[in-house]
């Protein structure tokens, strides 16, 4: 297997701080992948070299064969990688459909100027949007102003509208983050289904490790900017190294949570 | 009412309000009134431009003077270095307009690389290299500016011919941005407004929709511009690149209604005759005029923030709501099968397929 997405020792530092020291990562076609670490391991970062939201200072990202190092988000989401965000980034003031319409027209190529003005160019994308909005369990929502939506529906807003321009690869981060167990279990049983039946490609990085180890099958953990080790959930859970640098509990304790660390309230592009 | 019956009480109104602002000068021939609305129609244009770029994308922009001076200055220069006399100078309009969009575009590539107040402080410093450059270009008559071409009309068609001529631009201005506001485009642009990242995520190409609209506007501000110093007869640097003409504008959208293309063209519509007439009333000219219309503007932003239209339609809902039942918006999660359970919920989500 032919890995689909991949980065070769990216490397990035906020001026004395060293966020990423040579990650490297794997995803192969037709899987869904996990990045685990400690906070400030640089997940996110990660997240946002191989999305064009932050610029590597060294190293590269490949994508299907094509480097993709340095291109700006709207040419990686063109060349087939969806992302979420750690903290949900929706468009309050625009309706539920009207946020999956921003994400189903981004593929077009308007050739005229009715393409671009004209009203009914673009509103074909309504029934895939809304049939997403159905498979996500918040098709009733359709004409409510996204800012009125709950967090968790607006994590679902969130899966739905990335999926509506059909990318290749989805980058999720923290799907299960500050949700309750029902709709995480949702979240998980979604995309098991988009990887079974679809094929679609997941690279995920959570902090609940309950839902890492159900749903990945190959698990990257990264420390201090860098990959410690990257395997199947059962080699990497028994790893000394990952032991020792991060997870440090036996997950077959019968903890009764497994969420090994606090996320800070805000975010860490903020908090930088 | 349904949906068909407002659509039509919509348009019914419009058509309304179409004739009587075409009524007007027949009925009040005055010309002292008739320039009450000459100055109002332009301001709503002015103001719908600035709604073009500003209202949709978020960015607030406090350089339209800019436009609105070039303009101008377009029109004076190359009537004066064309020799063109009379109703030909108004050939020059399209030249305008595209001397504001020109001007727009490496105005936009500075100035939106920035966002919030720094892109507001960046329009305001370009307003003032404008300004400057008004005063001390060779070409620009330095501050004594530049007089209009002469035109032969009497003073009352003189007025009513500016009268339609604006109506004519306000009414342009208000079609494109509803077509803006309806299109891929405009959706684009309040995409932006609400989360520019998230938006670039998805593909949205958010310098060249930003740029896009931001020359739109230009061009409709710059037209506008040319044709209010014709109405005048003259421009000099501090009248043409006004630092006030943009806290006017902000002032009649905010009064209006923030977002909204009624919002623009109601709050110019009340704002530019109020000052015009204040003006001419020695005991509130000068200072207590000003004071006035910052009284306004606290009111405003005390007891409907959001602006005359977005409050007075919420309050119409209100009345027309009371007595019937509130809709409750219902939950939404379905239960949903744990673990991988094949027989899970399995809406088909169209296309895609293996890969």
């Amino acid at each position: 297997m032919t890995a689909l997405l991949r980065t070769e020792g990216i490397m990035k530092a906020y001026g004395g701080v060293q966020a990423l020291n040579g990650a490297e990562i794997e995803v192969e076609e037709g899987t869904v992948a996990g990045l685990i670490g400690p906070n400030g391991s640089g997940k996110t970062t990660l997240f946002n070299v191989i999305t064009g939201y932050e610029r590597p200072d060294a190293g590269s990202v490949w994508f299907g064969g094509r480097e993709i190092t340095r291109m700006s988000p709207d040419k990686v989401f063109a060349v087939g990688i969806g992302r979420t965000f750690q903290l949900t980034k929706i468009f309050p003031r625009l309706t539920v459909i009207e946020n999956m319409l921003v994400a189903a027209q981004a593929k077009d190529r308007p050739r005229n100027l009715l393409a671009w003005f004209g009203k009914d160019a673009w509103t074909h994308h309504r029934k895939h949007a809304m049939e997403l909005l159905g498979f996500v369990g918040i098709e009733r929502h359709a004409n409510v102003l996204a800012g009125s939506l709950s967090y968790g529906q607006r994590k679902l807003l969130e899966l739905a509208y990335v999926l509506v321009a059909d990318p290749a690869v989805i980058l999720l981060d923290e799907p299960a983050g500050g949700v309750n167990p029902t709709l995480i279990n949702m979240i998980a049983d979604r995309i098991r289904l988009l990887n079974a039946e679809q094929g679609r490609t997941f690279l995920l990085v959570e902090h609940n490790m309950e839902f890492v180890m159900g749903l990945c099958s190959r698990v990257t953990v990264l420390e201090s900017g860098a990959t410690v080790v990257s395997g199947p959930p059962d080699i990497v859970q028994t790893d000394k190294r990952v032991l020792d640098a991060y997870l440090g509990v036996d997950l077959d304790e019968d903890e009764p949570e497994p969420v090994l660390s606090e996320e800070p309230v805000h975010n860490k592009e903020d908090a930088r | 009412m349904n949906e068909r019956n407002r659509t039509f009480a919509k348009g019914g109104g419009l058509v309304v309000l179409l004739v009587l602002a075409v009524l007007f000068p027949q009925v009040f021939t005055n010309p002292s009134v008739t320039s009450y609305g000459v100055l109002a129609l332009i301001f709503a244009t002015a103001a719908v431009a600035w709604h073009i770029f500003s209202g949709n994308s978020g960015y607030i922009s406090l350089g339209q003077a800019v436009f609105y001076g070039s303009g101008a200055y377009t029109m004076g220069i190359a009537a004066r270095d064309w020799n063109l006399q009379g109703t030909s100078v108004f050939e020059l309009i399209p030249l305008c307009g595209a001397v504001g969009a020109a001007i727009a575009v490496p105005f936009g590539l500075i100035a939106l690389r920035v966002r919030r107040h720094t892109f507001i402080v960046v329009t305001i410093a370009i307003f003032f290299i404008f300004q400057l450059m008004a005063f001390n270009l060779w070409f620009t008559g330095g501050s004594s500016g530049l007089a209009s071409p002469f035109l032969t009309w009497a003073p009352v068609p003189f007025n009513q011919n500016f009268y339609y001529i604006a109506l004519a631009c306000a009414v342009g201005s208000i079609v494109v941005a509803w077509l803006i506001g309806r299109s891929r485009f405009g959706l684009q642009l309040r995409a932006i407004r609400d989360d520019e990242d998230r938006a670039r995520g998805l593909g949205v190409k958010t310098m060249r929709v930003k740029l896009g609209a931001f020359a739109i506007s230009g061009a409709i501000t710059a037209i506008i511009g040319a044709i209010w110093f014709y109405f005048i007869t003259q421009v000099q640097p501090q009248t043409g690149f006004n630092p006030l003409f943009d806290l006017t504008l902000v002032l009649m959208v905010f009064l209006g209604g923030f977002g909204s293309i009624s919002g623009a063209v109601l709050g110019a519509v009340i704002i530019e005759p109020l000052t015009s007439w204040m003006s001419t009333v020695p005991a509130l000219s000068g200072s207590v005029s000003t004071i006035i219309i910052g009284a306004i503007l606290l009111l405003v932003v005390l007891f409907m923030p959001r602006g005359i239209i977005p409050t007075s339609s919420e309050l119409i809902t209100k009345l027309r709501m009371r007595g019937r039942p509130a809709v409750v918006p219902t939950t939404t999660i379905e239960p949903v099968s744990t673990g991988s359970d094949p027989s899970a919920p399995t809406t088909s989500i169209g296309s895609g397929g293996a890969r």
